[in-house]
């Protein structure tokens, strides 16, 4: 069997008695964007922190190219909510870009010249090169999203995991995070987002998860996303999408 | 009269206000400000162990007492948050309470004891550094040293810890060990301090240096810098007061000279300070208010069929919120109006801008 970037099998997290996700099998194929979508309280952030190791599965197992995945953090890059950090806290964008490189760097070596250099190159990327001695309270939230997609850019990692980046996020943000996530692909790379707007899944995305506690479907966008689907995933509350569906 | 004592007692003051400065920070930057609270009123019970179980008063066997039950009191709170629906405060102010109170048992149950060496313990609740001998400098310096030398290594993960520990995690780090290592340092940095400070004011001296430093920087390696700075200078002045008023407990010297340094940051420092945030929510309200003065000026000599219509400051008085007079002034201090006690009328500037203002107001149509 071919090892996938990811793969989960009879994942399932409870916090106290209620479970966040049940029973969950998927998998991420090489070189596909990935969405993980699903109501409120459908558990993709958990699922995205049990897969990161964060939290600890009551059952079940998560493997990253073929080993464990606590073995395989050097080949995957994170992007946390952006909301899940204090955005006061006292350092610089590239600062924040060069703790991509800390990994790499090992214990007490001092990140230098050449990782600098590395964080600006990310920093042109998504466009805030200029804003790299800017302290990080002062940046719009399109911008720290940008912060935090150059701080996993940096990394270059085989597997990428990010938590909601579309969130509150101006339109010309959304626009070049899409076509970073396409540029990644095209490197090969394997991408998995949490994401919310049922709307752009096909727009922006090759693979859907469709979760809601439970696995309701995994696949290929076009043959995934039919209404049956969606009405499984939302429940009534999918009546609206029928047109976009 | 510097002489061999008071430089012994400054030195040590230092070293504990430079300390506790440091791992403060990490600990403000954390949210942690009141684990520093929980963890020196827990050291409390075990300095009266120690002297329990050896009958020493070595500051070595005393603050390894300390070191040990600050330590399982902080352990105490990782495992009641963890395993119970218990909230972080309420741990914290259990194990506060609970364990402050077993080391004032046990203080008191000391005092009845037919030792000769009984004495001096409980200057662990208020501080007393006129007390601190050559060998407690030893201590603190031997300690304090290498809890400084242990930041200074694991700087960058230390920092990565405090910003965003998930993204730390997320580069195969173990932060359950590292948590537990800064939080043990913090410890130390707070053990150490606590014969000179005490038990019950230590958490400021945690606190307050790095709160301060934060108003001037935005730079974390400068801020612990500046903390360390803070609290040194605090924990010296302090020093002096103390000897030179008697009986004044050096603790709470400390802790109000490092007050005043706090409160000096917080209203005066230049990016952050509430002097500077009044000042420019003063001037903007000015600003708009002188605006609205003058879009009134520009409505109404517009009602009345002219844009240069000269208006009495009755009248203006009447259509303007507060003071027209304070309003006019500031506009022609800009070139915007003229006019004196007789009348006040726009000037082409003023005209134009006006135009721009009301548009900007009422849509394309006023």
């Amino acid at each position: 069997m071919k090892m996938h970037p990811v793969e989960v099998a009879d994942l399932t997290v409870a916090y106290h008695e209620k479970p966040a996700i049940w029973d969950v099998d998927f998998h991420a194929p090489a070189g596909v964007l990935l969405a993980i979508v699903g109501p409120n309280g459908a558990g993709k952030t958990t699922l995205l922190k049990a897969i990161l190791g964060l939290i600890q599965p009551s059952a079940g197992t998560v493997t990253i190219f073929g080993k464990p995945a606590r073995k395989q953090m050097h080949r995957l890059a994170y992007v946390p909510q952006r909301g899940s950090v204090d955005w006061d806290f006292p350092t610089t964008v590239l600062d924040v870009v060069t703790m991509g490189l800390y990994g790499k760097l090992g214990w007490f070596r001092r990140p230098g010249k050449k990782e600098k250099q590395l964080a600006m190159l990310s920093l042109e990327k998504v466009g805030m090169a200029e804003f790299a001695s800017r302290q990080i309270s002062q940046l719009s939230g399109g911008q720290q999203q940008r912060v935090f997609l150059a701080r996993a850019l940096v990394q270059d990692a085989d597997l990428y995991l990010m938590d909601e980046p579309f969130i509150g996020v101006d339109a010309v943000t959304e626009k070049a995070i899409v076509e970073l996530l396409r540029e990644l692909r095209s490197r090969g790379k394997t991408v998995v987002v949490v994401h919310h707007d049922v709307q752009t899944l096909k727009h922006y995305f090759d693979w859907v998860l469709l979760l809601n506690v439970r696995k309701i479907a995994l696949g290929p966008a076009q043959k995934v996303l039919t209404t049956r689907n969606l009405q499984k995933t939302y429940g009534g509350r999918a009546a609206f999408l029928n047109g976009n569906a | 009269m510097l002489d061999y004592t008071l430089l012994l007692v400054l030195s040590g003051c230092l070293v504990l206000g430079a300390v506790a400065g440091t791992l403060g920070s990490f600990a403000v930057l954390r949210k942690q400000s009141l684990l520093g609270d929980a963890i020196s009123h827990a050291a409390l019970p075990g300095v009266a162990i120690a002297f329990l179980l050896t009958f020493s008063k070595h500051p070595a066997v005393l603050l390894l007492g300390a070191l040990a039950t600050g330590w399982v009191g902080t352990l105490f709170i990782l495992l009641i948050t963890r395993t119970t629906r218990i909230k972080h405060d309420t741990a914290m102010g259990i194990v506060l309470s609970v364990f402050f109170g077993l080391g004032l048992f046990l203080l008191t149950l000391i005092q009845r004891l037919p030792t000769a060496s009984k004495a001096g313990l409980d200057k662990f609740l208020f501080g007393n550094a006129s007390t601190l001998l050559r060998q407690d400098l030893q201590v603190m310096l031997a300690l304090g040293g290498l809890t400084l030398l242990f930041v200074l290594l694991f700087w960058k993960e230390f920092k990565l810890l405090a910003f965003d520990p998930d993204f730390l995690h997320s580069l195969g780090r173990n932060t359950l060990t590292l948590d537990v290592f800064l939080t043990t340092l913090l410890v130390v940095a707070i053990v150490i301090g606590l014969q000179a400070v005490g038990v019950v004011l230590m958490s400021a001296l945690v606190i307050a240096p790095a709160v301060a430093a934060r108003q001037w920087t935005d730079h974390l390696g400068r801020m612990v810098a500046l903390a360390a700075f803070f609290g040194g200078l605090g924990g010296v002045l302090g020093a002096v007061a103390s000897s030179s008023l008697t009986n004044l407990p050096t603790g709470p010297a400390i802790v109000v000279i490092i007050s005043l340094m706090f409160l000096a940051s917080l209203l005066f420092s230049p990016h952050r300070g509430l002097a500077k945030d009044w000042i420019r929510q003063r001037k903007h309200r000015k600003e708009i208010h002188a605006n609205q003065v003058l879009v009134a000026l520009f409505m109404l000599s517009k009602s009345h069929g002219s844009r240069y219509y000269r208006h009495s400051l009755t009248s203006l008085q009447a259509v303007t919120p507060g003071s027209a007079e304070a309003g006019l002034e500031a506009l022609k201090k800009r070139g915007l109006v003229s006019g004196s006690a007789s009348g006040w009328k726009l000037t082409p500037k003023g005209a134009q801008e006006a135009e721009q203002a009301a548009k900007h107001i009422y849509g394309e149509a006023p």
